[in-house]
């Protein structure tokens, strides 16, 4: 048959083995002083053996698969169930849905373990940074590679802030926020003349100062070792421990007079991420739709035209540095609180690489997509905890497999459909205008 | 001189050892539709360029409404009322026809963070005034029915008509455009003769032009500068160009 390929499988097979010979098939072991290579055990090798088979198989049976691939591609906008529904019908349909969806969110984490309920807080804080970023890499097209920075300002600043000066939770999520911006805003001036490449390692630099400045600044961070004993968030002034920390508070389920459970807590700080990540949503939304948000998108695509059209780029690039900073910082804030002791640990480069490749891998500009990447990138290395070596590996199939079927991203950005007037008043198309196109 | 809307003297660029512009000169009077004409490479999108603030011209002034503007930058001269197309078109590729005019008229609109957040009422007045301008311009250039459509799927015509109606919305005073013929069928050609010259007649703007074809420039043209090599070699009406045996050498070459 013409449409096996003999010649790439082999050569992927071979590769394959090669490389997970040398991973996972020998083994080194100590023997006296120096260490001895020796053969790993059976099940290993029956693993590699199995998966070089299957890499030969896929390579020889490449195009048949690709042709059912596509088949199932070109059927999936059939499925698309929003385009079922009449255009009037449509956006009542997504308020019904958006409710349900919220109802669901804030329902759901009181059937399930507490594990689960703190995996999907983390994955919400991942859906704030996520959400962020694509501000300035997806809608503005300013690579950050510096964007932990920012998370590690909002982190440190509640802190410290509550360290020094006694600051609560909800005040500090505030300055965090403001703080974050600030630095967003400082970062963005040296930034100013720098496009692709160089912005990208500028900012990759940023987050790294910041980062080895709060190791080192030990006498007011403490360096290393991090700040503990950061405290939880309360509900107007009730907290969750179970005796109140400060003088004349009431514990929360003292207050309603209910037993005390350690799951109230985990549940409130989640219902918190829920309600956070909602308010990102709507700002993000809003900000979209409002000039600010064209200018960015305008940005991205033509800086020459928008300065031709009287837009100023530098404040535009400002703006969508600083904004995108302010929502890392109010992320920071509330895992600072949630987690209760932070470190610079927290905050190493590969954090960026992950909130990047969350905006990357939802398809740049979409947040949908965004949201949805962002719980695959956290759930799925909890459920493959056996895995938990191959996570890199794992990690570069997911992206590999991604720009070979859908280099957009999970979710592309849609364009916002704007109905104009005429289109209202006159269901066909205006006699003078099909003219015009006629000649084109 | 008070009456000239734009009054260029001197104007020169160097680019290292290259003189691209020497000594340019040009008056524009409110309402005029004027060409610049002249073999490719001889500086007449330096010369735009200059104009419009993308470059810092190396001597000579520019006064528009009289004031000097040489060293304004872009965005800023595009706020006076200047404002430009491009020789290869320059579009928002990736957002829609609509959205291309919307971002134009930025500096018109109710930019305040709070005000687009909370949907303030002169929030959606400036947001609806917007609108009602974006789909006059989309009508009046024909392409209402392509108001969603990615600018970047346009054809070629189309899209040159969209950066042309996306100059407009912002409410100019001064139309530069750079070869806005380049790549139109005769036909389509025509159709832009008879959209600058209503440009001028409706909406009072003033319009500098480059172009190439000929038969477009001689018909809407009231004057006509010709460069050079960079150097002005002539100007005046159409007739007065068409007749001038230095224009003639200069693009036929010394017979």
């Amino acid at each position: 048959m013409k449409s096996l390929r003999y010649t790439p499988a082999v050569l992927s097979a071979v590769v394959l083995l090669v490389l997970t010979s040398l991973m996972m098939g020998v083994r080194l072991e100590p023997s006296g002083v120096g260490l001895k290579v020796s053969l790993a055990d059976p099940s290993s090798l029956f693993w590699i053996a199995a998966g070089v088979a299957v890499v030969f198989f896929f390579q020889l049976f490449r195009a048949p698969i690709d042709q059912g691939l596509s088949g199932i591609k070109q059927q999936l906008p059939s499925i698309n169930a929003a385009k079922l529904i009449k255009a009037t019908e449509k956006k009542e349909a997504k308020t019904l849905l958006i409710c349900f969806a919220v109802a669901g969110l804030m329902i759901w984490p009181f059937f399930v373990s507490r594990g689960a309920v703190d995996l999907a807080t983390l994955a919400l804080i991942y859906v704030m940074l996520g959400l962020g970023l694509n501000i300035v890499v997806g809608l503005a097209g300013l690579l950050d590679l510096g964007y932990v920075g920012f998370y590690a300002v909002g982190a440190y600043s509640y802190a410290l802030l509550n360290q020094y000066l006694g600051l609560d939770f909800w005040s500090s999520l505030v300055l965090g926020g403001f703080l974050a911006a600030f630095f967003g805003f400082i970062l963005g001036f040296p930034v100013l003349r720098l496009r692709g490449d160089y912005l990208a390692i500028v900012t990759l630099g940023f987050g790294e100062i910041i980062r080895i400045l709060l190791n080192n600044w030990t006498t007011l961070t403490g360096g290393p070792n991090g700040i503990s004993q950061i405290p939880k968030p309360t509900l107007f002034g009730l907290e969750f421990g179970r005796r109140a920390k400060e003088e004349g508070n009431v514990p929360f389920h003292e207050y309603f007079g209910i037993d005390y459970s350690s799951e109230y807590k985990v549940i409130f700080l989640y219902i918190l991420a829920v309600l956070l990540v909602i308010a990102t949503l709507f700002v993000i939304n809003r900000l979209l739709r409002m000039p600010i948000g064209r200018a960015w998108e305008a940005l991205r695509e033509d800086d020459i035209a928008c300065r031709s059209l009287g837009l100023n780029p530098t404040a535009i690039k400002l703006s969508a540095f600083t904004i995108g900073a302010a929502f890392a910082g109010f992320a920071g804030t509330f895992f600072a609180a949630r987690q209760g002791f932070i470190s610079p640990e927290s905050f190493t480069f590969i954090e960026s690489a992950i909130i990047l490749a969350i905006v990357v891998l939802g398809g740049m500009g979409s947040q949908v997509g965004v949201i949805l990447a962002a719980v695959i990138m956290t759930v799925l290395p909890e459920f493959a905890r056996e895995f938990q070596e191959y996570r890199m590996l794992m990690f570069g199939l997911m992206m590999v497999c991604m720009m070979v079927w859908r280099p957009e991203g999970l979710m592309p950005m849609k364009r916002p459909h704007i109905k104009t007037k005429s289109s209202r008043s006159e269901s066909g198309s205006p006699v003078k205008t099909a003219s015009l196109a006629e000649s084109v | 001189m008070s009456e000239c809307l734009l009054d260029v003297s001197d104007l020169s660029m160097r680019f290292g050892g290259l003189l691209a512009v020497d000594q340019m000169a040009l008056k524009i009077r409110p309402g005029e539709i004027v060409s610049m004409i002249g073999p490719n490479g001889a500086g007449k999108t330096t010369v735009f360029n200059c104009l419009t603030g993308f470059y810092q011209a190396t001597g000579g002034s520019v006064q528009y409404k009289g004031q000097a503007i040489e060293k304004v930058p872009g965005y800023k001269i595009a706020r006076l009322g200047i404002v430009r197309t491009f020789q290869n078109v320059r579009l928002f590729k990736g957002m829609t026809v609509l959205e291309n005019l919307l971002v134009a008229q930025h500096r018109h609109l109710n930019t305040g963070l709070l005000a687009g957040l909370f949907k303030t009422p002169g929030y959606r007045r400036s947001e609806e005034k917007a609108m009602a301008r974006s789909e006059f311009w989309l009508d009046k250039v024909g392409l209402t029915e392509f108001a969603n459509r990615e600018a970047g799927n346009l054809a070629y015509g189309q899209q040159r008509r969209l950066e042309i109606a996306r100059c407009m919305v912002t409410q100019p005073e001064l139309l530069m455009l750079d070869e806005p013929a380049a790549g139109l069928n005769p036909n389509e050609t025509a159709e832009l003769d008879q959209l600058i010259s209503d440009l001028r007649r409706d909406h009072g703007v003033t319009v500098l032009l480059i172009e190439h074809d000929m038969k477009l420039v001689m018909d809407i043209s009231d004057r006509i500068y010709v460069i050079n090599q960079g150097r002005p070699l002539a100007s005046g009406v159409p007739e007065d160009i068409r007749n001038n045996p230095e224009v003639i050498r200069a693009y036929l070459g010394e017979g």
